[in-house]
């Protein structure tokens, strides 16, 4: 057990480091000048910037020797400099995460539970209209575009009923405060939240439906109702365990499609998370920032995979981490 | 189907098809397609979706000669409402353009972006997860580990840079969705030759002397198709979805018209002229949603035991 865990996280260094590779070899692959491509345009235009820039990476040296000098300096957090702000890529990064795990953190959390609970509900009663409209609306949410449904909500939320702010994540009309505070940004929250939630909501409620349906057949369950258990119980107890499994397991895989998915409803929310900030970076053509918010964004699904496969052992102790790694 | 935020995610086919679809469909079967064709058009939700993508297809292709107007023209005063002007049905967008006509002209970048990505996604995908699944052993786990990276880099964010470090062209926009979204093929694809080829015609082919080339094309290959033809379909979606996120970030082509660039363009102006906002929105709900409809018509055709779940 603690072996496969100790494997499991040697593998998440692994591809650290790959991202970390993937990194360098896209500031390489650019047509162009590496160091212009590390400084961005506002700061290609200074020759000796460039000079000391080629120096501190090495850029003179050999294509290895230049990796090892890059990897080296984002292993320890270097991630470089932003020329358009005149600080430090880290500094930057780190100001703007956590609002994105906050967004991406509160959605996830709606999405699984409403999910989970309309999933069930809808199993135990396959061909209600409830059924049948879940369904609907799972393909509806996941056809929609999701920056498109946060302008829809905005339009419908914010301007017709005025009932929330457009966007931003601070009034400058709140006062002093920590309630004050919480209650201003949980106010911006609900609609990006809502946004990006709804398409994972359609999601999970289908995947936990097909996944409690089967378990509702298992002998398992038979069993229980057979030796009298209340239906609540059967189902709430006894099968929901089993069932929330594929739900736990995707949440690890589509880890990064909800990144994705945060980055465009920051930008229509005017969010101010790492989306938002990389699409700053393309306007500015601040390549370094774009570059590091890449690599947080990987480090952060690669460290929420981990999660999930050390939380899966916890809800199933059948599973043993490393015959799933090679599933 | 159930592809998440659309946006590139890596797992969708993943999750939504089943392994071992069709498994019936193996030599001896009696006329497998006719059946599946047969169940397809019995689903009502598929033909809906049938008639909906031809729909779109028809207003892409026949569209521009039908309604000839240059969605890039200023026809009028900028935003003025849907149903206020006769020269522009829809109303006109913050430059006082026809969005009628941005979404009769926008679909085209759409469908062929997606089209070329999705042949991309396949290529590697199927090459990948074909290699991996028939040979096994060492190149399996090499290129599962090759796999498994390109599924925690956020989608999105990949392609951003890529297209942001690169010129925005049709092109790099469709490797950059190609790129990225291709796991979740391979893995479907590996797994279909994992379970395919111990079967006893594919060692039969092995025994009369075939080769490993010839039982991958011939042999394994037709029999993985159902659940590939399945995600295929979805990865279609999922790739206009892309391509509109890009577009709508500004990454897009600047040359054409597209519905995701018409949607960020005006978005300085959504709460005074939701019309400019929400025709070419749903005109990418309704391609996509013609796409899900129509996977989610065939996996249940492929494999009816699986209806509605």
């Amino acid at each position: 057990m603690l072996r496969s865990i100790t494997a499991r996280i040697a593998q998440a260094l692994g591809l650290i480091l790959a991202v970390m590779c993937l990194n360098f070899l896209l500031i390489h692959l650019t047509p162009g000048d590496p160091a212009t491509v590390i400084v961005g345009e506002s700061g290609a235009g200074d020759p000796e910037l460039l000079e000391e820039i080629r120096a501190q990476y090495g850029l003179d040296r050999p294509f290895v020797v230049q990796l090892v000098t890059y990897v080296g300096r984002v292993a320890t957090g270097d991630l470089g400099d932003s020329y358009f702000f005149n600080q430090s890529v880290t500094s930057l990064i780190s100001a703007r995460l956590w609002p994105t795990v906050l967004l991406v953190g509160t959605a996830l959390t709606f999405a699984v539970a409403a999910g989970t609970m309309v999933g069930v509900a809808t199993a135990r009663r396959p061909e209600s209209p409830l059924s049948h409209g879940a369904t609907v609306l799972a393909l509806v949410g996941f056809s929609m575009p999701v920056f498109w449904t946060g302008i829809m909500l905005v339009i419908l939320f914010a301007s017709t009923w005025k009932l929330l702010p457009v966007q931003g994540w601070h009034d400058v009309s709140y006062g002093e405060g920590v309630l004050a505070n919480v209650l201003d940004v949980g106010e911006h929250l609900v609609l990006p939240a809502l946004t990006l939630g709804l398409i994972y909501l359609a999601q999970y409620s289908r995947l936990s439906r097909a996944s409690m349906l089967e378990v509702l057949e298992s002998d398992y369950v038979r069993t229980a109702r057979a030796k009298g258990l209340g239906e609540r119980r059967v189902v709430y107890k006894h099968a929901l365990r089993n069932a929330v499994i594929p739900v736990v397991t995707v949440i690890g895989l589509q880890f990064g499609a909800l990144l994705s998915g945060a980055l465009l409803v920051e930008t229509v929310f005017n969010w101010p998370g790492l989306g938002r900030l990389a699409f700053d970076s393309i306007l500015r053509r601040d390549t370094s920032v774009l570059l590091g918010v890449l690599m947080v964004s990987s480090v952060m699904v690669i460290v929420a995979n981990l999660l999930t496969d050390l939380l899966y052992t916890i809800i199933d102790p059948r599973i043993r981490l490393r015959e799933r790694s090679n599933v | 189907m159930s592809d998440a935020a659309g946006l590139g995610d890596v797992a969708a086919a993943d999750m939504g098809v089943t392994p071992g679809l069709g498994a019936g469909g193996g030599p001896g079967a009696a006329r497998p397609g006719r059946e599946t064709f047969r169940l397809f058009v019995r689903n009502k939700a598929a033909v809906v979706g049938v008639l909906m993508l031809a729909g779109v297809v028809f207003m892409t292709v026949a569209g521009p000669s039908l309604y000839d107007q240059d969605p890039k023209d200023i026809v009028a005063r900028p935003l003025i409402g849907p149903g206020e002007l006769t020269e522009a049905r829809l109303g006109t967008d913050y430059l006082g353009r026809d969005v009628l006509a941005g979404v009769i002209n926008g679909g085209a970048t759409s469908l062929t972006v997606a089209a070329m990505a999705a042949a991309m996604v396949l290529v590697i995908g199927i090459g990948i997860g074909a290699v991996a699944g028939y040979y096994g052993g060492w190149a399996d786990g090499a290129l599962m580990r090759f796999t498994e990276f390109f599924q925690v880099l956020p989608a999105l964010l990949f392609a951003m840079v890529v297209v942001a470090l690169f010129e925005p062209s049709m092109w790099t926009i469709s490797f950059a969705i190609g790129v990225v979204a291709w796991p979740g093929i391979a893995r479907i694809t590996r797994a279909e030759f994992l379970r395919l080829k111990n079967l006893e015609f594919v060692r039969a082919a092995r025994a009369v002397g075939a080769t490993d080339w010839r039982i991958i094309r011939k042999v394994v290959f037709p029999n993985a198709l159902p659940p590939l033809i399945v995600s295929a379909t979805l990865i279609m979606g999922t790739a206009i979805l892309f391509e509109a996120g890009l577009a709508f970030l500004g990454l897009g082509d600047p040359n054409t018209t597209s519905w995701g660039l018409m949607i960020g363009l005006n978005r300085g102006n959504f709460l005074t002229a939701w019309w400019s906002v929400t025709f070419p929105g749903l005109a990418i709900f309704f391609t996509v949603l013609s796409f899900s409809l129509i996977g989610d018509g065939l996996q249940d055709a492929y494999n009816p035991k699986l209806r509605g779940r």
